[in-house]
């Protein structure tokens, strides 16, 4: 433990540094340090999901009533397609990406990412990408074939106006995007390690972004050659997709959807990894079962990949091929039920802490259970013949994002924005918050389980009324309000925290991994010395070393003697 | 970069991932090729155009490239930066000869109507053939950069960019093995299947 490293800096010296705090928003335009870029990540994220809920508020007037017409079929169909499009690729995307880039490098004990400019260069595209996609309303209507854009919809015989067209681009330049930042943060996670720090030493978190870059460089090429492909049809009249002349309307249902189950699993490994930390610092507890969590990890990885036509079940691809992707579908849920159970044997025994961030990691536990359970219903064929495009789909899709990426990104969210700010995200509000968004995301989704089954249609903009579909639609659309008010109220809590929040400390929750041995927020220079890691909590074995030999000036001993790091906010004008 | 991680320099790995989703890209664009070639069938006296002999001796061009450039490569790590010049020259001229046979192919189909928008065969046949050239040029730009440089006497295996030229190698070799594939399933397997 006497041994201290001497953290690096970046090779190479940041192109931003030239500018000064006092020049403000160039300041951050300009920046390359993965914590600022982290921050407008997330930034990015909450503001495309405020226009994202907006439009799904919009949905649920429509259909709170039937044979309503307060939005037209077109408007609608543009809504639900731009609804879906966002939440996934420019509110989840840029959420797991802003705490992988802000955290990784402060939990391998590294101060930059490995290429700064690249990581700035990932941001943004994602952040073109959405406004480019979002220009397409100004341009002549939105894309309106649905997040998966199925062929032959989206070709020009079918959608004239331009809104295809936006959808390909900007998801064609937001992809690139997150592919390089997956490079960036591989390279970082396997060559800026903190001496000591072997793989299998790695914080649970960093093991979910380590995994899931691989996963996504192997899965977003095939959407990108889906999108080129429909790009050079709509532009160039090529013949990929267009039935009529010869083309393929099944060839995008396999290339999208190649990306496209990968994709959810992309979308919520890294709150996996969120929540692995969240379950054992608020538990008391290291892991139980490490090695489970992190081979389950590469065990759905490579899985995901065989599952994609359970998409394309009524597709009539024919027996023998449903069956394969009946099988490995339920295969899959395997190495994610290894995860629940693993989860739930940390908080066995464990001395439980119920801070909001906990309260959304066992909600999760819940909600993602529910909507894994709906999953697995439809890897059975016949079910999914029956209930596939219904609202059954709807609900199940929602408790798996919102019940597992959401909730593990919130659960994230008020666990790291102490060290992101230095300020305590308000857990008497935040409470509030917790139980208005449970309770509207249950009241909008658990009734839409029944609509399906009742046969409800997806994607129509009205419905007659028939028995029982106005009240449970009603009911959803009440959930939505609940929950876009709970929505508001999160955006008050961070702003008042950030005003006026309790001063958090560089440890508020007495946690175990490194970034907490930074201050909060952390310098430019996140760490100056680290004692080489021995074990896989490593900032809880520096404070037990710290509490048995005490050393005057000791930089680790971060309860009682705030380490030389400690910077305010002068030190960012310094810079 | 911390001592215990012997690992290899970022780039090498940075370029090694960016060749494997390169890879699944290519991957996309075969596999839509040869599911276009089952499911729609393409047109024989559109198929027969191809000129298996001419492009087979661009491809000897593309492939002896590389052997070029592991050549440049030797030489720099000997530090003979005229070896190194002369070796890069010729790989960026065999690389360009390639990029003019596929340009003078692409007006030969064109002239004899078969075009992107013309049929199932040419769509398949310009995009997979059209992002295999736009790589190569990609990877002419970059060996370009690296040849000025040198020219420059502003390049050698001392000064941390000697990792350039293997970098770039990677991925000029990445590009040629895409190239054997797209050859392999394009040109050679319809003569001996009926694609």
């Amino acid at each position: 433990m006497e041994e201290l490293v001497t953290i690096p800096e970046p090779d190479r010296p940041f192109p931003g540094l030239g500018v000064s705090s006092n020049q403000g928003l160039l300041q951050w335009i300009s920046s390359v340090d993965h914590k600022m870029i982290g921050i407008m990540y997330l930034l990015v994220s909450l503001l495309f999901f405020l226009i994202g809920g907006l439009l799904a508020l919009f949905m649920r007037v429509q259909l709170a009533l039937p044979l309503n017409h307060f939005l037209g079929p077109e408007a609608y169909n543009q809504f639900f397609t731009m609804h879906g499009t966002t939440m996934i690729f420019f509110v989840a995307m840029p959420a797991v990406f802003g705490f992988s880039v802000y955290f990784v490098p402060l939990m391998i004990g590294a101060n930059e990412m490995a290429f700064p400019r690249l990581n700035a260069f990932g941001l943004w595209l994602t952040f073109f990408g959405g406004l480019l996609l979002y220009f397409s309303f100004l341009a002549g209507g939105a894309p309106d074939a649905g997040w998966f854009n199925y062929a032959p919809l989206n070709e020009k015989n079918y959608s004239i106006g331009p809104g295809i067209d936006y959808y390909a681009m900007g998801l064609l330049i937001s992809g690139i995007g997150s592919v390089v930042t997956s490079v960036n943060l591989i390279v970082t996670i396997l060559n800026y390690r903190v001496k000591g720090m072997a793989l299998h030493k790695l914080p649970l978190f960093v093991w979910m972004v380590l995994v899931n870059s691989f996963l996504l460089l192997a899965a977003f090429p095939s959407l990108n050659a889906a999108l080129a492909m429909l790009l050079l049809d709509r532009q160039f009249n090529a013949h990929f997709f267009n039935t009529g002349s010869g083309g393929s309307a099944l060839l995008w249902q396999h290339l999208f959807w190649i990306f496209g189950h990968p994709e959810v699993y992309i979308l919520i490994l890294p709150p996996f990894g969120i929540l692995s930390e969240v379950f054992q610092v608020f538990s008391r507890k290291p892991i139980f079962g490490y090695p489970f969590v992190a081979a389950s990890s590469v065990a759905i990885a490579l899985l995901a990949f065989g599952v994609w036509a359970h998409h394309m079940f009524a597709v009539g691809l024919g027996n023998p091929v449903n069956t394969f992707f009946s099988a490995s579908s339920m295969l899959i849920g395997i190495p994610t039920g290894v995860k629940v159970f693993n989860w739930l044997a940390t908080m066995y025994g464990g001395k439980i802490r119920f801070s909001v961030s906990m309260l959304f990691a066992i909600a999760f536990l819940i909600e993602f259970t529910i909507g894994g359970l709906s999953g697995i219903a439809f890897s059975i064929v016949p079910i999914d013949w029956q209930l596939t495009d219904t609202y059954y789909v709807v609900a199940h899709i929602h408790y798996v994002f919102i019940g597992g990426t959401i909730f593990g990104l919130l659960s994230g969210l008020f666990y790291w924005f102490p060290k992101m700010t230095g300020k305590m995200l308000d857990e008497r509000a935040g409470k509030w918050f917790f139980w208005l968004f449970v309770i509207g995301f249950n009241g909008t989704f658990l009734v839409q389980h029944a609509l399906g089954m009742l046969g409800m249609p997806r994607r129509v903009y009205t419905y007659p009324a028939l028995p029982a579909y106005g009240i449970l639609n009603f009911i959803s659309t009440a959930g939505a309000f609940l929950m876009g008010g709970s929505v508001l109220l999160l955006v008050f809590i961070i702003r008042r925290s950030l005003k006026r929040g309790r001063e958090a400390g560089d440890d508020p929750w007495d946690a175990y991994t490194l970034e907490w041995a930074a201050a909060s927020p952390p310098a430019l220079k996140n760490f100056d010395t680290l004692p080489v890691v021995t074990g896989r909590r490593p900032f809880w074995d520096m404070k037990l070393a710290a509490r048995k030999r005490p050393l005057p000036g000791d930089p680790i001993n971060a309860a009682t003697n705030p380490p030389h790091t400690k910077k305010t906010g002068d030190d960012y004008d310094a810079q | 970069m911390t001592t215990m991680h012997n690992n290899q320099p970022d780039n090498k790995i940075m370029i090694k991932l960016v060749v494997g989703t390169e890879a699944m890209f290519f991957l996309c664009l075969i596999m839509a090729f040869i599911y276009m070639a089952y499911h729609s069938g393409f047109e024989p006296h559109e198929l027969n155009q191809l000129d298996l002999r001419t492009t087979g001796i661009y491809t000897l061009a593309l492939i002896a490239s590389s052997f070029t450039l592991l050549l440049a490569d030797r030489c720099l790590k000997k530090e003979k930066m005229r070896g190194l010049k002369g070796w890069l020259c010729l790989t960026l001229l065999l690389g360009a000869t390639f990029l003019f046979g596929q340009g003078k192919e692409y007006i030969r189909l064109i002239r004899g109507s078969v075009t992107l928008n013309g049929s199932v065969f040419g769509s398949s046949f310009f995009t997979l053939t059209g992002f295999h050239g736009l790589h190569v040029f990609i990877g002419l730009v970059i060996l370009s950069i690296i040849l000025l440089l040198a020219f420059l006497g502003d390049y050698d295996k001392t000064v941390g960019r000697g990792s350039a030229l293997s970098t770039a190698a990677i991925y000029w070799h990445f590009v040629d093995i895409v190239w054997i594939v797209v050859f392999a399933v394009v040109y050679v397997l319809p003569e001996f299947t009926r694609l």
